[in-house]
């Protein structure tokens, strides 16, 4: 037999073996592993991330696999039960609303500039304007004679459909602003561009960049749990019907005091207090 | 003649010289840069560790399985596709309408841009085949990218075997497929595994479409149907979202590194293909 | 000899030729599938709302690209103009002044280095070329020069490689006879050689083009990704390829419908580019 046919064979048989132990092990209950798949918003992601860290340590058996895709695919995802839990940064609508959402915690939106920057507050409508291209330089709110380099998100992403809609509501956001896609990377764009200006998850905020207040209230946990601070949107765990039980437990560590520890301990708002 | 040519000559000499030497030295920087930055941050460690806090610390030894992984997946999937192919249209065929729109769509698939694969791979084989993303939906599409490199150049490889080898195997009575699984593949498996090499290297250093397709997963993929992260999807990530520069770098000079060596090895079974023969 | 008409060769014959249809039957679904996703939306919201339209909002019902594909042509020019010029001069060297050794040293390593992966070169844009040109330039560093550089830079290898294999395909005689002439080796270059590689160097930068049109992830991270048409160097621009990436994973419906109409129009830019190459060298060929 040539050397063609044999090693045909081979990957047929390596193929098969592989396909054989693909079959994912849902919810094996006892004495086999299980794995959770969670999926959608990019700006939940890191923090599922960090949870299920956690959690592996707690139950050693149950793998919870996260994956990005943004909010909208995770809500499709969700629907067509091809992952076990949805993540949203945004509310449920129309016809998303045959999930059951559970709030596993709020976050703020903050609106971020460089820390060399001298602006220290803002007011919501200035921020309108920035973002409605009408105001375009900083000397216009006391600083430098410079453009100012304004980032937003990617339309679809849930982090802009809150933005615009605790923010800018009925103005739309001006052609001429730069995007990126996701939390990070407008971080990133802030941190490194002294010019820059964008908006990102309160829990994504660090030394890099500075927080700016909005009409005289910080972004601050406090704030957001005194109501004062409003730009504030919930993340969703999204399932549909009743979880697994792998994802029950979960979920239930999620929002146990423990799971919400490690939420606020990440800049997030936890949802019992 | 208003400036004596041999001056012009002379300096022009001087001038793509020069040029030259920048276009490869530009090339030649971008490695040194990832080699110089990423050095320190390379460890075994790092190697055969996993990622923590998104990849802030530890290691990428998911992402070094999943890209491993991805490799081999999509050549498996691939060679037999590729290589029957090229048989078929060196040996088994004469040039006609039907060859060539053969070689039409291979082309095509050649030229079409990794987004497009992306789009294909994720609406169809993640979602409409419900495949998830996988290791399954990232080696189909990446299997489909790679086939026209491996259609070509096993096809040249083989065109490369002396007619004479070929008509000794016929005069001793082999028919055409024992003559090529025993004499042509044989002679041209260098060639062949260049293509395979050079692939596997593309398929290494795919973003756009393993991104949608694989997923970007931080665990380490245990069967086809888990999603996972390449190293590239994982560099990518690490640079956009600023997470770590010192990993980035670090996840890029073992990136580039890997491609290196997989082309190193195509280059060198290249040459033992062209001293076979001249 | 054997005069059945199914026999083991005929069987083998028939598997090898359903391999080589798989390559038409892939291009075959990719194409069926991106279409009819991609064009029921040309129908629903106009062909010319969508390729000529300006503003893209697709959670609106705004499909509008035109800004996407002038930008993208706008940095496949910038990227051939830093491109082009460079890999042609170090093909050129390459093949009429590099000794055999350098040859064999430098045209593999060439091809080494077009193995770099594209988020590479992107990456490597941001942390240096986008804060040079902030600083001493002007705007946000993400621009038309950011993502031409980066572009040019990563065609590089392409051109020098195709420009190569054009010129030493170029007979020997041909040189020769110029010489013989009285020619400098400069004249010879220029007024015999490169009009003889005329077509294979087209196809070079036609190929280049095409690999620029079509990169999505250095693009992403250099581009800012505005959704204006850029008015200077220094703005900011969103290529179709970015768009397709950057929407993708967060779009359902018409959204995502939209973004296949993108792809389709990306598809057909690449294609008519790969035929003019096709069709060019085949006509300078034949002359």
């Amino acid at each position: 037999m040539g050397i063609r046919a044999i090693s045909r064979r081979a990957a047929c048989v390596l193929v098969v073996a592989l396909l054989s132990c693909g079959v994912p092990s849902q919810d094996a209950p006892s004495g086999g592993n299980s794995t959770v798949t969670i999926a959608g918003s990019t700006s939940v992601m890191p923090f599922s991330e960090k949870l299920a860290e956690h959690f592996k340590i707690e139950q050693p058996r149950i793998t919870v696999d996260v994956q990005a895709g943004g909010s909208s695919a995770g809500i499709q995802a969700c629907i067509n039960k091809t992952v076990d839990i949805g993540m949203s940064s945004r509310d449920l609508k129309g016809d998303e609303l045959v999930l059951r959402a559970i709030t596993i915690c709020h976050d703020g939106i903050a609106l971020i500039v460089h820390p060399r920057n001298p602006l220290k507050d803002i007011s919501l409508e200035k921020i309108r304007d920035i973002y409605s291209g009408r105001i375009k330089n900083w000397k216009e709110l006391g600083w430098k004679d410079r453009n100012i380099d304004c980032v937003t998100r990617e339309e679809g992403s849930g982090t802009r459909g809150a933005f615009e809609e605790l923010v800018m509501g009925k103005t739309e956001i001006h052609d001429s602003i730069m995007v990126q896609d996701s939390n990070g990377s407008v971080r990133e764009v802030v941190a490194t561009d002294p010019y820059a200006i964008g908006y990102i998850s309160l829990g994504v905020v660090d030394s890099r960049v500075r927080a700016l207040s909005v009409g005289g209230v910080a972004a601050t946990r406090k704030n957001i749990q005194a109501k004062k601070y409003g730009i504030v949107r919930p993340f969703l765990y999204l399932t549909s019907g009743e979880p697994s039980a792998s994802a029950r437990l979960f979920i239930d560590f999620v929002l146990s005091k423990e799971g919400q520890r490690i939420l606020k301990k990440e800049g997030l708002i936890p949802v019992n207090e | 003649m208003r400036i004596n040519p041999r001056y012009i000559d002379k300096i022009m000499r001087g001038s793509l010289t020069a040029q030259a030497l920048f276009t490869v030295g530009i090339l030649v920087l971008i490695v040194v840069v990832i080699f110089i930055k990423g050095f320190s941050h390379v460890s075994m460690e790092f190697i055969f560790s996993n990622p923590e806090d998104m990849g802030r610390l530890g290691g990428i030894f998911p992402s070094i399985a999943g890209t491993i992984f991805l490799g081999l997946l999509s050549i498996a999937f691939a060679t037999p596709l590729g290589v029957g192919t090229a048989i078929f249209l060196t040996e088994y065929t004469r040039e006609s309408f039907f060859t060539r729109i053969i070689r039409f769509g291979v082309e095509s698939l050649a030229g079409i841009p990794s987004i497009i694969y992306g789009l294909f791979g994720f609406i169809f084989f993640v979602i409409k085949l419900k495949m998830g993303w996988s290791l399954l939906s990232g080696t189909l599409t990446v299997a489909i990218m790679v086939l026209p490199t491996i259609i070509r150049t096993s096809e040249e490889a083989i065109k490369a075997v002396p007619n004479n080898l070929k008509m000794v195997s016929f005069s001793l009575g082999a028919t055409k497929w024992e003559t090529v699984t025993r004499v042509i593949l044989p002679s041209a498996a260098p060639g062949v595994l260049t293509g395979i090499m050079l692939s596997i290297g593309r398929a290494v250093s795919e973003t756009a479409a393993v991104i949608f397709t694989m997923g970007s997963s931080l665990r380490l993929p245990t069967s086809i149907m888990d999603s996972g992260r390449t190293m590239a999807v994982h560099f990518y990530i690490l640079a956009r979202e600023g997470i770590s520069m010192e990993k980035a770098y670090a996840t890029a000079l073992v990136l580039v590194c890997s491609i290196l060596v997989i082309n190193i090895v195509a280059y060198y079974l290249m040459n033992r293909m062209i001293a076979r023969y001249s | 000899m054997n005069k059945k008409f199914i026999d083991k060769e005929n069987i083998i014959k028939f598997v090898l030729a359903l391999f080589a249809l798989s390559s038409l039957l892939f291009l075959f679904v990719i194409f069926v599938f991106i279409l009819s996703e991609g064009l029921p939306l040309f129908y629903k919201a106009g062909v010319t709302n969508i390729v000529f339209g300006m503003k893209w909002a697709p959670t609106k019902a705004s499909f509008g690209i035109f800004p996407m594909i002038i930008s993208s042509f706008m940095v496949t020019f910038g990227a051939l103009v830093v491109g082009a010029p460079l890999a042609l001069a170090c093909a050129t060297y390459l093949s009429e002044y590099a000794g055999r050794k350098m040859k064999i040293f430098l045209k593999p390593s060439l091809e080494l280095l077009a193995g770099i992966p594209s988020v590479v070169y992107g990456f490597l844009g941001v942390v240096y070329i986008v804060p040079i040109i902030r600083e001493h330039l002007g705007g946000a560093g993400f621009s038309i020069l950011s993502t031409s550089l980066v572009l040019g830079i990563m065609i590089l290898p392409t051109i020098t490689s195709i420009s190569f294999d054009a010129l030493m395909s170029v007979p020997a005689a041909y040189r020769e006879g110029s010489l013989a002439m009285g020619a400098t080796k400069w004249q010879t270059i220029y007024r015999v050689v490169l009009p003889a590689a005329r077509s294979g160097i087209l196809a070079s930068f036609i190929l280049g083009m095409g690999r620029a049109v079509g990169e999505t992830m250095a693009v992403i991270m250099v581009a800012g990704n505005a959704l204006k048409i850029p008015t200077s160097l220094l703005d900011p621009l969103r290529t179709l390829t970015s768009n397709i990436a950057l929407e993708l994973a967060y779009a359902t419906g018409d959204h995502r419908r939209a973004l296949f109409s993108t792809g389709v129009v990306l598809l057909v830019i690449i294609m008519s580019l790969n035929l003019v190459a096709n069709f060019w060298v085949k006509a300078r060929v034949s002359k």
